[in-house]
């Protein structure tokens, strides 16, 4: 299968099998002109089989999304086609209108303006707790 | 108006041991030497913000300010303030912090003290955000074990009742695991069992012993406190689990048979079925001095809140 190299964008490399269409949906990735490449379970030393996406053009991207999803991802930087950064990603202290609080006692559920904003209390675990109400944040409760 | 310098009580983790310490100090001062304290806020404002009812929590506040020379304002719904028009809890406290020197706010929503404190110019004392938490009340109930008690460490303390949405018991939580030896007895049925978050990142994380248990009476012997909270109907979405659960514990004098003769008996109140009337003539009855120790408690934590604001 044949994918062509991008010249100037990222290449999300080492996602773990299964969470490249999240951190496609979280990136809102289909809403580019730019050639999009996504690739599940492709054969990997490291990992055996892992998913990429590549991304033809210099977006901003919101690192915090894709560590949140998948912290072992990598993230490389292509310019003029040569790789100028690689980008080691480790799950966020802070979440900041990435994942909205599913409380319906929350203030967030009913005020206006309010950055929706969770923070990490158990690394081990992945526990992310909501900064003002301090529910548990559940699984992919994205914002739209 | 410096915001940066405004001290607010949103959590009890906000307070350090010492400064628990210091407000437990102050209060019982005032109960020693009520006149001295008469004129302390002698042209100061308290706004009593309650978009949620409440008697005792917004009384002792109005009586706290009131007994400090200060005077109150503020509403006690939200149907009267202009959240009813569609205002947002941001836009209300700026505007009320042009109005007064303090602020004593309880909203239905929880986090909510956190939006008012980030937009006041003024000190923000968390007055109970929903099932969340209500500092105000653990100073109370602090100030009223270590009166009965003469210390706030070496103790057994049983929770019974809401202990999910019991927000007053969250707060007591976590303001106890910081004293020696403190044993809990969480005593409630499943579905209102404490919140796993308090249980692993408060009490495991602390090295605080506890036991769950749906019954009062197994651990009644071993207790030093019995702390008794109301099924609370507002926390309910679902009214048939509401009038399965409220009645589920009654504490009666039978059931204080084997219980020690100087168990403190306590309950932030309103009490509706949870603690049998036959109970108040007992001494071991706490409650209502709880109550009036909250006055004190309020008009220590306000001085403390003012302390060095023009």
């Amino acid at each position: 299968m044949n994918i062509d190299t991008i010249k100037d964008g990222y290449v999300i490399d080492h996602i773990t099998p299964g969470n490249a269409i999240k951190i496609y949906r979280l990136l809102n990735l289909e809403k580019l002109d730019c050639q999009v490449a996504l690739i599940t379970n492709a054969k990997s030393k490291k990992m055996k089989t892992k998913d990429l996406i590549k991304i033809g053009q210099l977006i901003d991207i919101n690192l915090d999304k894709i560590a949140y999803i998948d912290p072992k991802a990598t993230v490389n930087i292509v310019k003029k086609d040569k790789i100028i950064e690689k980008k080691k990603l480790q799950l966020p202290e802070v979440l900041m209108n990435v994942c909205k609080c599913n409380n319906p006692r929350c203030i967030t559920s009913t005020e206006r303006n309010l950055d929706q904003i969770f923070n990490l209390t158990n690394k081990k675990d992945k526990v992310y707790r909501c900064h003002y109400c301090e529910s548990t944040l559940e699984k992919d409760h994205f914002i739209d | 108006m410096t915001k940066e310098k405004t001290k607010n009580l949103i959590d009890i983790r906000d307070l350090s041991t010492k400064e628990i310490d210091d407000l437990i100090k102050v209060a019982n001062d005032i109960i020693l030497h009520k006149e001295a304290y008469a004129h302390k806020c002698d042209g100061k404002i308290l706004a009593t913000l309650f978009f949620e009812p409440s008697t005792r929590t917004r009384l002792s506040f109005e009586s706290a300010m009131l007994r400090l020379g200060g005077k109150v304002l503020g509403f006690s719904e939200a149907a009267s303030s202009s959240t009813a028009k569609g205002e947002t809890l941001a836009d209300t406290i700026e505007t009320v912090s042009g109005y007064a020197d303090i602020i004593a706010m309880r909203h239905p929503k929880e986090g909510a003290p956190m939006v008012a404190a980030k937009k006041s110019f003024i000190p923000i004392i968390n007055a109970g955000d929903g099932g969340h938490n209500h500092p105000t009340q653990t100073l109370t109930d602090l100030l009223t074990i270590s009166r009965k008690k003469g210390r706030l460490d070496n103790l057994t303390i049983g929770l019974c009742g809401d202990l999910k949405f019991g927000r007053t018991i969250h707060s007591l939580i976590s303001a106890m695991v910081r004293y020696k030896n403190i044993k809990f007895i969480l005593i409630s049925p499943k579905e209102l069992r404490l919140p796993e978050y308090i249980t692993k990142e408060v009490l495991e994380k602390n090295k605080v012993e506890y036991i769950e248990t749906d019954s009062m009476e197994e651990y009644m012997k071993e207790l030093d406190i019995l702390y008794m909270t109301r099924v609370q109907r507002e926390r309910f979405f679902n009214e048939e689990d509401y009038l399965r659960l409220k009645d589920y514990y009654i504490l009666d004098k039978k059931k204080l048979s084997t219980a020690k003769k100087d168990l403190c008996i306590m309950h932030p109140l309103p009490r509706v079925n949870e603690i049998a009337t036959e109970v108040d003539d007992d001494d071991r009855a706490t409650y209502f001095e709880q109550a009036y120790n909250g006055v004190y408690i309020r008009m220590a934590l306000i001085l403390k809140c003012l302390e060095g604001r023009e």
